[in-house]
């Protein structure tokens, strides 16, 4: 069962690898702004994500996603439409 | 947040290379003297960063069409197609351009992008799938917001990543729209579309073929990728424009489908704006008729492209992965693009520079491109400015461009 923070985790990895180590990851840190992550990357992160949790996730959801905390939360609310309850 | 505040980022990143004496961003050209060659402050250039595959935009018979509608038309048709702006010529285009592509419809569009906006953004609304390739063009991605459609993406030329994704999305990729482009316009590579046609056999779903870098370049009558792999009867939608090797400006949506043409009625793009003007019109229809007449303007098209790409890789270049009339070298940072890019246009050729998030492989590239109205003297010019550079105090930039990520290209 895959839950909120694990996926969560799994954004974090990613992130780390794809941002300069100098700075640093939080759920709360915006991914744009803060991070720097250009419109490629941020959608490259979702490709990553549906590969590692099988699921189709729609560039849509990032009409209200800014942090990793609210794209964990928006792919979370998907997968729970998609599968019923995954936790 | 002030409403100019989230141009902070870009006027930064921009501020190196707006004070510098030449700007790659909106390059004022000062003169134009032929298809291929140009002034640009004091340097005469060879232009070979254009769309202009078969150097139509000076053909005679092309701007002798233009000038007889100037005189007869005038400027502008001042209107919608849907109200006063479809004069006889847009009629007429979208008829000859019909039997071309050998489709029921032909819709005229004021751009290519808008060709793209009008034709995705209404054939799909919420509810529908898009599937995109990752590297295909921005108005490909705005004409999907627009349409408020599930957008996925898959990896870039990768029928298998698409497969992976269809059949992760069962029953529904049946009606999913698939968008691919010909040549795709920043690696000069060609989507795998023997393969991405047999993938639609098996799973379902519409095709959409983008051809505006591959009509007058590739199939044996210039229709394009689609026709060049013979897989035109696996193609709903056939996307293209007449900025390229038509020579003008406008755009075409073609498809065999009986409702395509209702499209006319919904689309917005189509319908609130001014139609294209009565000259544009007049040289793409005798623009069509040398590319359809002179398929030799497309054997030397792709003789000029073997040549440059040849050149450059001779030179040691990191140059794409295929050869075709769109030929990027890559380099590994923002900077040494622009340093290239100066230096070129100092050398007498006239490139295009390309940044992140433009680039597909997060990479600086100029990218060359070559017409068929290039000479063989011209492209040899060409390659003797890459090759000046090898030899140009910034050593570095050369011999780290050339270790720049290899994967996947060449």
């Amino acid at each position: 069962m895959v839950s909120q923070e694990m996926i969560l985790e799994r954004l974090f990895v990613y992130l780390n690898t794809t941002v300069p180590a100098s700075a640093p990851v939080r759920p709360d840190i915006e991914l744009v702004q803060e991070l720097g992550l250009d419109s490629i990357k941020v959608m490259d992160l979702l490709m990553e994500l549906e590969d590692e949790f099988d699921i189709s996730i729609p560039l849509n959801i990032l009409t209200d996603v800014r942090t990793p905390a609210q794209l964990a939360q928006a792919v979370f609310s998907l997968m729970e439409h998609a599968n019923g309850a995954v936790r | 947040m002030a409403l100019f505040d989230k141009f902070n980022k870009l006027i930064q990143e921009r501020a190196t290379f707006i004070q510098t004496e030449l700007s790659p961003f909106g390059t004022r050209i000062d003169e134009i003297y032929s298809p291929t060659e140009g002034r640009i402050g004091e340097c005469r250039v060879i232009l070979a960063g254009t769309n202009n595959y078969l150097g139509l935009t000076f053909d005679p018979t092309c701007l002798d069409a233009a000038r007889q509608s100037l005189e007869h038309e005038g400027t502008g048709t001042t209107g919608s197609r849907m109200a006063n702006g479809s004069y006889s010529g847009h009629i007429a285009l979208e008829a000859e351009l019909a039997d071309f592509f050998q489709r029921r419809s032909v819709i005229l569009f004021s751009t290519g992008y808008l060709a793209n906006l009008g034709t995705i953004g209404t054939l799909t609304g919420p509810g529908d799938i898009v599937l995109l390739d990752a590297d295909c063009h921005a108005s490909i991605y705005d004409a999907c917001k627009l349409s408020g459609a599930q957008i996925i993406r898959f990896r870039h030329n990768d029928a298998h990543d698409l497969e992976r994704r269809m059949l992760r999305l069962g029953e529904q990729a049946k009606d999913a729209l698939i968008i691919v482009e010909g040549i795709y316009s920043m690696l000069g590579d060609y989507a795998p579309l023997k393969e991405i046609a047999e993938i639609k056999r098996q799973l379902g779903g519409y095709l959409l073929v983008d051809e505006a870098h591959s009509v007058g370049v590739m199939g044996k009558h210039g229709r394009g990728l689609a026709e060049e792999l013979n897989v035109e009867s696996d193609v709903d939608i056939v996307l293209g424009t007449f900025s390229k090797t038509l020579g003008a400006i406008g755009g075409f949506a073609a498809s065999h489908h009986p409702e395509f043409n209702l499209l006319r009625y919904a689309s917005r793009p189509y319908i609130f704006t001014a139609s294209p003007s009565p000259a544009s019109i007049a040289s793409v229809r005798a623009a069509l008729q040398v590319m359809i007449d002179q398929p030799e303007l497309r054997t030397r098209l792709w003789a000029n492209a073997r040549h440059l790409h040849k050149g450059l890789v001779d030179l040691g270049y990191c140059v794409g992965p295929q050869v075709s009339p769109v030929i990027p070298v890559l380099l590994e940072s923002p900077e040494k693009g622009m340093f290239f890019w100066q230096k070129l246009i100092k050398h007498g050729v006239y490139v295009n520079l390309v940044l992140p998030p433009a680039t597909p492989s997060g990479q600086a590239l100029v990218r060359c491109s070559v017409s068929a109205a290039h000479t063989p003297e011209q492209i040899d010019r060409i390659i003797g400015a890459f090759a000046q550079l090898m030899a140009e105090p910034r050593k570095e930039a050369v011999s780290n461009a050339q270790g720049a990520t290899r994967p996947g290209y060449r």
